[in-house]
């Protein structure tokens, strides 16, 4: 019983703090960008802002919800949500500190790589059902470029599974008790960061919502809490990243003093702010740049990787 | 045709042009000021330079006036040279060394050929530092304005004025650089086409003074082509508004009716759209007195009227549209439409239209008219009753000394060449009227006489162009030797044209004017039969068909008709008040469709507001057979509508259901001609409202209308969505085609680079010539050609005139004698008020001096009038004008005493 | 690789530097006197009116807010009889004082002039009218125009010579 509750807490806290931290994102992003392009940002509503996130979510609960009508009613409505869902699953894997997590999965990885590639169904899905002529342009590159990335996305991770010799995530965190992932794994640690950024399509590989040619691509459409849960869903695609960044290459919840869960966090908040200085200095890449960038550098280098660090294993092992 | 090399690639060109013409006909721009298509060249303002080479290897050039040099075979000119493009710079700032800093307050400004030319030639910086030269300016009468600061001395006002319009009252004065146009003395222009001058000026030195009381630029105003109501003549307006209210009228050139002017009348007579005695809301009488109600209250109201009674009788008008007319006929059944002419008018009308009908002579357009080598007027004061038709007629003396001048190898174009020809030579043109008329200066023979009298003229010079022995009783000895010689000048004539009309009352004369005409075509398919009628659509009525006002009044009479309604029409000046108001006392139930208030209006139960000419569309039939298209200007404030929908909306609610489906104009035309297959050509009078040009409606308002988001900012911020146009491919906004346009949809003459009215060079398919894609308006009435014709005998009715009695003839005013344009205050001003013509040797035997007052007495009764002295008048003739507003209407002419007051010195 | 690193790095510097951004309504920022904010009609140096109602404003207005109707007084001035801006459409690009001939409509550095209904912000020409002369203290378009008015005869602007004697013929 106490079980039970424990799991059902676990599972409400993870739940809200990580829908919180993706809203609280879209406050800390903005003042971020203003931060680094020498201005404010919000600042205005309530201390230091903050209270800019509670404004935009009433403004985007109150907006109208428009379906078009040349739009695929169903499949419209499904869209926004499967990313939302799928990425909120992936957050069930992941170990919070040693005894804080939903799931101790031994496959956990593998269901965060299921996870992500379902995700990838949401921008299809909403760029086609909304039957413009933006959104699916946007949602046939976001399948391109979400498909190819996924590929060396998986390679880039078999590294840190050699090492670790699990697929439990909670495993390979303790794995690092010696050393952390990210110097052994350097190239898979790139690799998985540069995939990361596409798999989030976040700026600079933000081509399929591309704005300046695409009228923001697959949620051209969109509109009230169906943009929303995009919105959402993105900033919780950047918390997860940051996250398995964080467990697969920066040990995790190790750390001195601290409690577990405050390095965790710790960690994690840096690489989100990174992903928040990439999009605040680098230019978005041309589309055939993105995917020869893919198959003719990342992809071999990615299965160079693991050919060496599978060598080394079994030389030294 | 020519070839001629511009910069060295060779164009074909017609013969007999000159290079300003004809590189303008073939697109290029050179700027001018003294060249006009109408008034040809002088070579005075040498705006127009072009370098022209002897040869292909000529390099060096000289500099011409292209509007004095001839288009001939191999002429290679350049008109991008830098020589000549300097030198056009040069000139164009000399002339704007005197120019004032005035653009802001000109009226011209913005359709300014000045600022045109000014930008085309390049020159921008006032380098001048000395002085500019001011002039005082003249009052020039209610009509003009003037600011003789402004002017570049071109002379083209002159040159209208005085050669082109025979103006005597304006000159030039001064020497140097002092030169002046002007008058000898402030005062009136007399001439009857001074408005002119506001478009022949290419600056602003004329000005529009009716404009300038609710001054709109020229790309403020909501423009659409439209028909002058003001005559029977047809000539084509373009009609401007601006918020909701009627601010100018120009002129709308068409190659085969107006060309490029008209008459006073036409261009100020538009005030009556925005006068205070317009109806705007329908008006329902209770206890005696008026009271205004919606449209639905009103239809309601009509419909419990109208099924009481009887079903009522229609009496159609003159001034109202045919779709409105055929609409009432429609309504009531063509058995009781009854037109609405005056009892002598249906008469004479219905006699005119018949003669165009019949043939073989047929009514030659105004173009035609202009370019004839004898005309014979019969009865008709042209000046007062179709102005325009006048200003044709003056061409007639250049016209002569133009085919002189072709002898001696001079061309059309070389006008001081050609004005030094005519000298004072008279024009081939033979008058013949009760009463002098102003084209009797140009005319080679004058006769005045009684309309009898010229009627039996008339059927002399019939009998000696048939050959035939001139007996005519009572004639003397010199008649018949001017018949004769008349009939010699009509016979050597290649393009003789017979005028008449219904002026002067008589159907005798348009019967004679009918004989001479077709004696003359038996011979010469060329000749020509115009017959002048009334109103702006008499002739469109006449065709219709229907009966007279006299027996709708028999049929009222004789009882059994209850209700009535009259369209657009004020019935006090069809018959005399005391017949109307007996006609309209046994008129239980009297609806008027009217936009006017008037007497018959004050009598009706219901009135109805209608639109005028500004608010609706509708096709008039000018007195050529000429059917046109008049299109809305702008959308009226208050329930005011067309006519014939006011007309569909009591047959909906009162009538028979949905007798009357139209919906819009093309449908309320497509069953016009369908009922009656004589209107089959009113159909090609304007494309349908279908029509559209890359998609789009035609743009009422320039690509520069302003203020579209704050004219109404102060009754609402929400900018309304423009009115739909049902009628019309044209769209009550400034969204839609802006190019070039068919010819009847023309709403304002403009191409890029040219703002003033000279931008209608860019709508000919040559300078000078027809439209591109033809003139405007479709002719109904084509006679056959037969060498058969029935001719009338000439047998006259003649008056009895008893030794103490005077024949009382009507005389016409242009400014008065038209019932719309007296309402506008400026030609109301210029309108005389009712008096007695007598000439002086009658009035000296009657001891009378001018102004005094002369007692009439008539079959009607016996009235007073002051008297005015009219030398040309015959003996014991006396004139009454007609149609001025409030006098009372008579049916001349007529035979009555006239003798001095007795209270005279009152006058 | 590295100059994406290099320009992570720079921008992440960009920490430490001073925002550009003006907290408006606490402070104030300096607004040139060319600065173009609401409109105003100055008059000239004797207090009359200097709009002369030449619609050239109203046909450079690319968002269409001006309109007017021109009309004259007994003493010969051109004045507009309405003159109304529609402030909820102006867009504050000054082509309309660019394109005034006699300085008359002028902006200002005020720009904060904003109101809970549209329609307070339709400003007519009592609203629009200041006593003064604006920036161009010493014009008087009447001076330098060749029009007559009252109390300025033919030949007596700036620059002009008498009037011509038409009935002279001495050179």
């Amino acid at each position: 019983m106490n079980e039970i509750i424990r799991s059902l807490i676990i599972v409400v806290g993870v739940l809200v703090v990580m829908l919180s931290i993706s809203a609280g994102l879209i406050w800390l992003e903005r003042r971020m960008l203003g931060l680094w392009q020498d201005r404010y940002g919000p600042n205005r509503a309530g201390p230091f802002g903050l209270m800019q996130v509670m404004a935009d979510m009433i403004k985007i609960l109150f907006k109208e919800d428009w379906i078009p009508p040349f739009a695929d009613r169903p499949v419209f409505v499904i869209a926004p949500a499967v990313v939302v869902v799928t990425t909120l699953m992936s957050f069930a894997v992941i170990p919070f500190a040693p005894s804080i997590g939903v799931v101790n999965l031994n496959i956990g990885l593998l269901f965060f790589l299921g996870m992500a590639a379902l995700g990838v169904y949401s921008v299809v899905l909403g760029g086609w059902s909304s039957g413009s002529k933006y959104s699916l342009l946007g949602g046939l590159r976001a399948t391109a470029q979400m498909l190819s990335y996924e590929v060396f996305m998986g390679l880039s991770l078999m590294g840190v599974v050699i090492l670790a010799g699990s697929f439990n995530l909670g495993d390979i965190v303790e794995a690092q008790r010696k050393m952390w992932f990210c110097i052994p794994q350097f190239i898979g640690l790139v690799i998985f960061i540069i995939a990361g950024f596409a798999e989030t399509h976040r700026l600079p590989f933000d081509l399929p919502e591309a704005e300046s040619e695409l009228v923001a691509g697959y949620h051209s459409e969109y509109s009230g809490m169906k943009f929303g849960m995009f919105f959402v869903g993105e900033y919780l695609g950047i918390t997860l990243i940051s996250a398995m960044i964080v467990t697969l290459f920066f040990g995790g919840w190790l750390g001195p003093v601290l409690p577990p869960l405050v390095w965790f966090l710790l960690k994690t908040l840096v690489f989100v702010l990174g992903f928040i200085l990439a999009r605040a200095s680098l230019p978005r890449p041309r589309y055939d740049q993105l995917m020869s960038y893919a198959w003719k550098v990342l992809l071999p280098l990615s299965l160079l990787n693991l050919v060496v660090t599978g060598g080394i294993v079994l030389a030294v092992g | 045709m020519a070839t001629i090399y511009l910069d060295g690639t060779p164009y074909e060109v017609e013969d007999g042009q000159n290079l300003l013409q004809a590189c303008l006909s073939l697109g290029f721009n050179i700027p001018y000021f003294c060249w006009h298509p109408a008034l040809h060249s002088v070579g005075a303002c040498r705006q127009c330079a072009v370098k022209r080479f002897k040869n292909e290897e000529d390099q060096k050039g000289e500099i011409v006036m292209a509007c004095m040099t001839p288009a001939v075979d191999n002429t290679r000119i350049s008109i991008n040279d830098t020589e000549a493009r300097q030198f056009r710079a040069s000139i164009i700032e000399w002339l704007m060394t005197n120019h004032p800093h005035d653009c802001p307050v000109c009226d011209e400004g913005g359709e300014c050929h000045l600022q045109d030319m000014t930008v085309m030639s390049g020159h921008g910086f006032r380098q001048f530092r000395f002085a500019k030269r001011t002039f005082r300016n003249q009052y020039l009468g209610p009509f003009i304005n003037h600011e003789m600061n402004r002017c570049i001395q071109c002379y083209r006002c002159l040159r209208f004025y005085h050669n082109y319009a025979g103006g005597r009252d304006f000159n030039v004065f001064g020497c140097h650089h002092h030169v002046y146009f002007g008058r000898h003395r402030e005062g009136v222009l007399e001439n009857e086409f001074s408005g002119n001058l506001v478009e022949i000026c290419p600056t602003g030195v004329f000005t529009d003074k009716t404009v300038k009381q609710h001054y709109t630029r020229k790309w403020d105003l909501q423009t659409a082509p439209s028909v002058c109501v003001h005559c029977s003549l047809g000539c084509n307006i373009i009609a401007g508004e601006r918020y909701g209210r009627l601010r100018r009228i120009r002129n709308r050139y068409n190659h085969e009716v107006n060309g490029y002017f008209l008459c006073d009348r036409g261009r100020y007579g538009y005030e009556f759209v925005n006068s205070d005695r317009r109806l705007r809301q329908p008006m329902v009488k209770a206890k005696g007195t008026f009271k205004p109600v919606s449209k639905e209250r009103a239809l309601e109201h009509l419909a419990t009227l109208l099924n009481a009674g009887n079903s009522p009788v229609g009496i159609g008008s003159p001034r109202a549209s045919l779709e409105a007319n055929f609409a009432l006929r429609a309504l009531v059944g063509p058995e009781r439409f009854y037109l609405g002419f005056s009892d002598l008018d249906f008469q004479l009308v219905r006699a005119a239209l018949k003669i165009l009908q019949q043939g073989p002579a047929r009514s030659p357009s105004l173009r035609e008219i202009g370019s004839a080598d004898a005309v014979l007027v019969l009865g008709e004061d042209l000046t007062n009753t179709a102005p325009l038709m006048a200003l044709a007629l003056h061409q007639l003396v250049y016209g002569n000394a133009a085919r002189a001048a072709a002898e001696l190898q001079i061309p059309v174009w070389n006008d001081a060449a050609i004005r030094e020809i005519a000298q004072d030579q008279k024009a081939p043109l033979v008058i013949a009227a009760p009463t002098a008329t102003k084209l009797d200066h140009v005319a080679k023979t004058t006769y005045r006489a009684s309309p009898d009298e010229v009627a039996r003229l008339g059927f002399a010079v019939a009998r000696c162009l048939s050959h035939e022995p001139v007996v005519v009783e009572g004639m003397a000895e010199e008649e018949v030797s001017l018949a004769q010689e008349i009939a010699q000048l009509l016979r050597q004539a290649k393009r003789p044209v017979v005028i008449s009309g219904t002026g002067c009352g008589s159907e005798a004369v348009i019967q004679a004017a009918a004989n001479v005409a077709w004696s003359l075509a038996a011979s010469n398919p060329a000749a020509g039969l115009s017959l002048v009628v009334p109103e702006c659509n008499s002739l469109g009525l006449a065709l219709l068909g229907g009966q007279s006002l006299e027996a709708a009044c028999q049929v009222v009479q004789a009882g059994g008709v209850d209700s009535m309604i009259v369209l657009e029409n004020d019935l006090y000046r069809r018959s005399k008040s005391a017949a109307v108001d007996d006609l309209l006392s046994k008129i239980e139930y009297l609806v008027v469709i009217d936009h006017l208030a008037s007497g018959t209006t004050a009598k009706a139960q219901v009135v109805l507001p209608a639109a005028t000419f500004a608010e609706a569309a509708g096709t008039l039939v000018s007195n050529e057979g000429r059917a046109q298209r008049f299109f809305q200007v702008f959308v009226p404030e208050g329930e005011v509508q067309a006519s014939w929908r006011w007309l569909r909306d009591i047959s909906r609610t009162a009538g028979s259901g949905d007798r009357e489906p139209w919906e819009n104009l093309d449908q309320l035309v497509s069953a016009l001609a369908e009922a009656l297959p004589v209107f089959q050509g009113i159909q090609k009078a304007a494309p349908p409202a279908a029509f559209r040009l890359m998609g789009e409606k035609i743009a009422r308002q320039s690509h520069r209308f302003t203020g579209r988001t704050a004219m109404l900012a102060n009754i609402t911020v929400h900018e309304p969505k423009p009115e739909d146009d049902p009628d019309s491919p044209l769209a009550f906004s400034m969204e839609g085609y802006q190019g070039l346009v068919p010819p009847s949809l023309i709403t304002r003459f403009w191409a890029s680079g040219w703002n003033s009215v000279q931008a209608v060079n860019k709508f000919q398919s040559e300078v000078g010539g027809p439209l591109r894609g033809g003139d405007p308006g479709s002719r109904l009435i084509e006679p056959e050609k037969t060498e058969k014709f029935s001719s009338f005998d000439g047998i006259l009715p003649t008056m009895k005139i008893g030794s103490d009695e005077w024949l009382i003839v009507p005389v016409h005013h242009i400014f008065g004698s038209e019932e719309l344009s007296t309402v506008s205050a400026a030609i109301a001003e210029r309108s005389p008020k009712p008096y007695v013509a007598l000439n002086p040797e009658d009035a000296a035997s009657l001891e009378l001096d001018e102004g005094e007052k002369v007692e009439l007495a008539l079959d009607d009764g016996v009235f007073q009038f002051p008297s005015r002295f009219v030398s040309g008048l015959p003996h014991k003739v006396a004139g009454l004008p007609v149609g001025l507003p409030g006098a009372t209407t008579f049916k001349l002419p007529a035979v009555g005493k006239v003798k001095g007051a007795a209270d005279r010195a009152e006058g | 690789m590295l100059s994406i690193l290099r320009t992570m790095w720079t921008i992440l510097l960009h920490t430490f530097h001073r925002r550009e951004t003006v907290q408006y309504p606490e402070e104030t920022i300096y607004l040139p006197p060319r600065f173009r904010g609401r409109i105003i009609l100055s008059r000239d140096p004797d207090g009359e009116e200097r709009c002369v109602a030449c619609y050239l404003c109203s046909v450079a207005c690319p968002v269409d807010c001006i309109a007017l109707q021109a009309t004259e007084d007994e003493r010969g001035r051109r004045y507009p009889e309405f003159f109304r801006i529609n402030f909820s459409r102006c867009i504050l690009c000054g082509f309309c004082e660019e394109a005034c001939p006699t300085y008359a409509i002028q902006l200002t550095p005020d720009f904060e002039y904003c109101e809970y209904r549209r329609h307070n912000l339709v400003y007519e020409k009592e609203d629009l009218l200041i006593s003064g002369p604006g920036k161009y203290p010493g014009y008087n378009f009447y001076r330098v125009a060749g029009l007559a008015i009252d109390g300025k005869d033919k030949g007596e602007a700036e620059n002009e010579e008498p009037p011509v004697d038409v009935h002279s013929l001495l050179p």
